[in-house]
């Protein structure tokens, strides 16, 4: 076996032992007794060492394909957000030891795998460097910065359990309308995952030609059937959907059409789901929070934030700076992801300085942790694939 | 003034909630909370004290959290505002096209309201950078009025707090106990305190055990270090603060390194590498990406030389190695405090042009001409008789102007010559205009011509001059706000006060700024070791409900 | 009171330097692309260069001369109209002290002379081959045009073409 096959097993294992132990941790809430029975207690075992070794695995895959590739693992979108993933249930993994709460890791897991999964839909060619990221601040800045916002991320996560349990579901208020849409969201995630692994399944490929914004020939293959065309696209495989669209230039019709499929399915998903449950996503995962205490949430909400906040400066800020001013003569240049990442850290800032005044402690305190990893997501995603300045990874 | 006076007879400042000695709580609002405030200690906020000049107004406006908040939000809603469409440094816009011109080009009508909104260069514009400027005031401001008092009232603060003080805050608990066994508590108490690193001293009948005091100036540092950070990136606006500029260089010459007088840079080599397939793992070579051939490597091969010291400009002679470099992407020339970076390039600019004088009816050449096109020559000699004169040369040739020739860059990109032959044949000399896929011959039809053979290129290096002096400043408020971030994120201010109250019972009451959890852990620990009360965190659902619940019990045995 | 009165100035005085930095900054900002290492008034950079004839021309020997800089290329076509009349006013003023030296940017030894053969050119004209005068006046559009006083300060830059007029005027200025 290969040392890159090898790695790619050693993400298998990885995401089934985040599943298997997902349902590890959801035995070791049940019960309604306030207290935690002993059964739960050999649950949350069984599931933390799961966990643990599925992430030793997640390491494994790490580690092998830095080696096979001779630099850190962290160059393109998959990797990157595999990385991500990872670190994740690495946080998880901190955050656990401290406070023992077996409900984080039931929604924080889920969490990991949807963006590993989202993640394995990239490609996975292991690739060579460009001259800009060959430097060892790739491995310094990328790391760090990945530790930081994963850190960040667990406070959203108990930010979420704390909604879940105190946000009242029966009642259409504007709380609970919102957290529906952020299982939405999730459930689009999830829709995501389904098209683009479906299409890759059956082997749908249409290659097409079009013109660029700077007026050249160019050629684009889609994976997924073309509801949107590119700039003055022409379909080159026979048997293949013709658009129904056209798109200006500007517009990257493929990943237009990718999202709305994504989108259509997600939502269908979501119908499907209403309709077997009869009623909202919340209410159903809702009583699987019913015995956490949501003081202690808060505060692993707030203390993650904490521990997130010094790292994800040091990766994110000032390596970011070093190596920028290594690379491209200046520090900041106020590039997108740059701006972005300014952006992630003016908001944990305000969340900080927000905590110190009464009254947004608590749930709005844990919608703003929300609203953090929103922000996160939304650079990963949205820079990398939208905005694209420098730090554009192939999408 | 008006000064509080406690019960205690500590005069305390105007605005204080909690008397900076006891902790009484002296206000009727602070009197009526079940816990106490403790952000600042309940000290004075200094800006809520004043208001009468319009001074202490804009002073307090700067002074609000609120305020500061909304700044930070503000900002960032601008600073992502300002990445919906590239800003103008990162669009190429070709000489004499107007930007405006170019955003409505790419984004139509979004672009042109993006661009005359000021919006395509918003981060150089006067009202954010006023932004930023607010920001800055708040943070100096904010961190006057509340650092200090707070620093006062944590220096000043007495083992001995009054039950009201303790009675309110968040960990609270209370037994009764007869005096000898309460002493003997304080006694457990000190040392476990002691063994758990706490600071402890003890007064009358009083402990107080305090860890991590420390952690509570960790915001003004980092605060302090943004303030640093920020005037270094002011400061760099100031004149020769801050050296940027583009340096052109082709392989082969030495120029003089603008910006960086008295120094001079020889190209040796530039090169641009793409990864071979080999070099290539398996995966790649077999995806799509691997037609597009990735970019492995952009350098420059480079002697840096410097003047001698008395040296002045245009005085190139006795020219002094420095060093040798190969600057690529990520690896600068780094001399003195300048960098020199790989930023650009352009392949195959013309470098010489080999012609043969060849004889038009036989096609026999006559011998090779090769022309430098950086430094041609006025004569290029065959043999005794054969040769040919250069009579004029356009670098960029653009047409006639008079009949005369116009060039109109000094690069050859379109060069262009007047030849003057002479052979054996025609010793006069016949006169020829040759230009690319162009052949005039004014004077005349020639019986010899100039039969282009082949070009000699070379490669042009794009390379930035960065000087920048504020970069010590910049590090150092970096390092001060980390430190001052990790201080404050990675401690935290842990206090337990015990006492005995005169009617004979031992009262407990613990506070952190943060990390209740740890904080409960170490109050766990001694607990049981001192035969402390019992203990509830007054804000914990679970605890209320516990206390009601044995409360209900207490009803029923009544 | 007087406490009161100590706490007011204080505050006056942080935010009156914290208001004017960032006026400073704004001020700046805006104005960057004007700011020029070298200014009027400034001591001329002294420089030595050979001209077409061979001869050295080191700036710091003009010292009691007034002394005009012409920097131009070769495809540069508003250079190319004023320098016959920076030529006819060399004429004019040989021998008054006035000293006009022709600095071409870089180009080739032959595009150079055959260029000041043909437009009959009599000033001393030098090339910068390494760009290290030009650089050193921070020259940037052709032509520009640098006037120097009779002891070695800079009077005036003048970037873009001149009329005849001008250099008359100019050069009477500069005049010891």
């Amino acid at each position: 076996m290969s040392l890159i096959d090898l790695s790619g097993s050693l993400l298998f294992i990885a995401f089934i032992a985040y599943l298997v132990a997902t349902l590890f941790f959801g035995g070791a809430i049940k019960g309604t007794k306030q207290d935690a029975s002993k059964s739960n207690k050999n649950w949350g075992k069984i599931a933390i060492t799961i966990t643990i070794i599925g992430f030793i695995a997640n390491l494994g895959y790490f580690i092998t394909r830095w080696i096979y590739a001779g630099h850190a693992p962290v160059s393109n979108m998959f990797e990157f957000t595999t990385a991500f993933g990872m670190f994740v249930v690495g946080a998880f993994i901190l955050i656990y030891f401290i406070y023992r709460l077996p409900a984080l890791g039931l929604f924080a897991l889920p969490i990991a795998i949807l963006i590993i999964a989202y993640a394995s839909m990239f490609p996975k060619e292991v690739t060579p460097l460009i001259p800009a990221l060959k430097s060892y601040w790739l491995t310094i800045h990328v790391i760090t910065a990945a530790i930081g916002e994963s850190i960040l991320s667990i406070s959203a996560v108990a930010g979420l359990i704390y909604l879940m349990k105190n946000v009242d579901t029966t009642k259409r208020t504007k709380s609970s309308i919102w957290l529906e849409i952020v299982m939405y969201a999730v459930v689009l995630v999830l829709g995501f995952v389904i098209v683009t692994t479906t299409f890759k399944a059956i082997g749908y490929e249409a290659d097409f030609s079009y013109v660029d914004k700077n007026g050249a020939q160019q050629e684009i293959t889609y994976n997924t059937p073309a509801l949107f065309g590119m700039h003055q696209y022409e379909l080159k495989s026979s048997g293949k959907m013709e658009p129904l669209a056209e798109m200006p230039a500007i517009v990257n019709a493929k990943k237009l059409t990718t999202v709305v499929w994504s989108v259509i399915f997600g939502t269908v998903l979501y119908g499907l789901i209403r309709l077997i449950l009869r009623k909202p996503i919340c209410r159903v995962v809702q009583p699987l929070t019913k015995r956490v205490n949501s003081q202690l949430l808060d505060e692993i909400g707030y203390r993650s934030v904490l521990i997130g906040f010094p790292v994800f400066t040091l990766g994110a800020l000032i390596f970011a700076m070093i190596w920028a001013q290594e690379a491209w003569s200046r520090f900041w240049g106020w590039d997108p992801k740059e701006v972005w990442a300014l952006i992630t850290w003016l908001f944990y800032a305000a969340f900080l300085h927000l905590r110190l005044s009464k009254g947004w402690q608590g749930e709005k305190s844990a919608w703003l942790a929300v609203v953090g990893f929103a922000i996160i997501m939304f650079n990963l995603v949205a820079v990398n694939l939208v905005i694209a300045g420098l730090h554009s990874y192939a999408g | 003034m008006n000064k509080i006076t406690c019960e205690c007879g500590h005069v305390n400042p105007e605005g204080t909630h909690l008397c900076e000695k006891c902790g009484r709580p002296l206000t009727e609002e602070d009197k009526k909370q079940k816990i106490v405030d403790m952000k600042y200690e309940g000290s004075a906020i200094r800006s809520k004290t004043y208001n009468k000049t319009i001074i202490d107004k804009i002073w307090n406006f700067f002074s609000s959290v609120k305020v500061g908040v909304t700044i930070i939000i503000v900002t960032l809603i601008v600073a992502a505002v300002g990445t919906f469409l590239p800003q103008v440094v990162y669009v190429n816009v070709a000489d004499g096209e107007d930007v405006k011109q170019a955003y409505v080009d790419s984004y139509g009508t979004f672009g042109k309201i993006y661009y005359n909104l000021g919006l395509t260069d918003i981060y150089s514009s006067w009202w954010f950078q006023t932004l930023i400027g607010m920001l800055a005031i708040s943070i100096i401001v904010a961190s006057l009025d509340r650092g200090i008092p707070l620093y006062k009232s944590l220096k000043n603060q007495r083992v001995k707090r009054h039950e009201s003080f303790m009675k309110r805050q968040r960990i609270f608990g209370q037994k009764e106990m007869p005096s000898a066994e309460a002493d003997e508590s304080l006694d457990l108490a000190d040392k476990k305190m002691k063994e758990l690193k706490y600071n402890v001293r003890r007064e009358e009948n009083a402990l107080l055990a305090e860890k991590g005091r420390f952690a509570r100036l960790g915001p003004y540092v980092n605060h302090l270090g943004l303030i640093i950070f920020l005037f270094g990136v002011m400061l760099r606006l100031m004149p020769g603060f801050y050296i940027d500029e583009d340096l052109w260089i082709r392989e082969g010459e030495t120029e003089s390194i603008p910006g960086m007088e008295g120094y001079y840079l020889h190209s040796n080599k530039f090169t641009f590498q793409t990864y071979e397939k080999g070099e290539q793992t398996k995966e790649f070579n077999q995806s799509k990406a691997a037609v597009n051939s990735v970019a492995k490597n952009y350098q420059t091969d480079v002697v840096l030389y410097k003047a001698k010291d008395s040296a002045i400009a245009g005085d190139t002679e006795n020219l002094k190695k420095i060093k040798k470099s190969a600057i690529k992407v990520n690896e600068p020339l780094k001399y003195n405090g300048y960098g020199l970076y790989q930023m650009d390039f352009r392949l195959n600019e013309l470098k010489a042009m080999h012609f043969d004088l060849v004889n038009k009816k036989t096609g026999k050449s006559l011998g090779e001409v090769t022309i430098d096109l950086a430094d041609p020559k006025k004569v290029y000699k065959i043999d005794d008789q054969t040769k040919v004169e250069l009579k004029g040369y356009y670098p960029t040739f653009s047409g006639f102007d008079n009949g005369e020739p116009q060039s109109e860059s000094p690069i050859p990109n379109n060069p262009a010559f007047i030849f003057k032959m002479y052979t054996p044949e025609t010793p006069k000399g016949e006169t020829s205009f040759v230009a690319i896929k162009q052949t005039l011959e004014p004077l005349g039809t020639t019986k010899y011509k100039m039969k282009f053979a082949s070009i000699d290129t070379r490669n042009v290096s794009g390379l930035t001059v960065r000087k920048d002096k504020t970069l010590p400043i910049l590090a150092l408020g970096g390092i001060i706000f980390m430190i001052g971030v990790v201080m404050g994120s990675y401690w935290s201010h842990r206090r337990l006060w015990l006492q005995k109250t005169a009617d004979g019972r031992l009262i407990m009451a613990a506070h952190t700024n943060k990390n209740w959890f740890s904080l409960k852990k170490d109050l766990n620990a001694v607990t049981d070791f001192a035969h402390l009360p019992a203990w509830i965190d007054q804000q914990d659902e679970d605890d209320l409900k516990k206390k009601q619940e044995n409360e209900k019990e207490g009803d029923h045995n009544l | 009171m007087e406490k009161k009165q100590k706490r007011l100035y204080t505050r006056i005085i942080i935010l009156a330097v914290l208001v004017a930095a960032i006026a400073y900054t704004v001020y700046n900002t805006a104005h960057k692309d004007d700011i020029q290492l070298l200014k009027v008034g400034d001591d001329a950079p002294n420089f030595s260069l050979v001209d077409l004839n061979g001869k050295t021309h080191k700036l710091s020997d003009y010292k009691g001369q007034g002394v005009l800089l012409n920097f131009w290329g070769t495809w540069c076509k508003p250079c190319k109209r004023e320098m016959p009349a920076i030529n006819n006013q060399y004429k004019q003023f040989k021998g008054q002290g006035v000293q006009i030296l022709g600095i071409n940017i870089a180009q080739s030894n032959l595009e150079v002379s055959s260029y000041a053969d043909k437009l009959g050119v009599e000033f001393p004209i030098a090339i910068d081959k390494t760009k290290s005068v030009m650089r050193a006046y921070n020259v940037d559009p052709l032509p520009t045009t640098v006037l120097i006083d009779k002891n070695g300060k800079i009077v005036k830059f003048i970037t873009g073409e001149m009329t005849e007029t001008d250099i008359q005027k100019y050069l009477t200025s500069i005049k010891p």
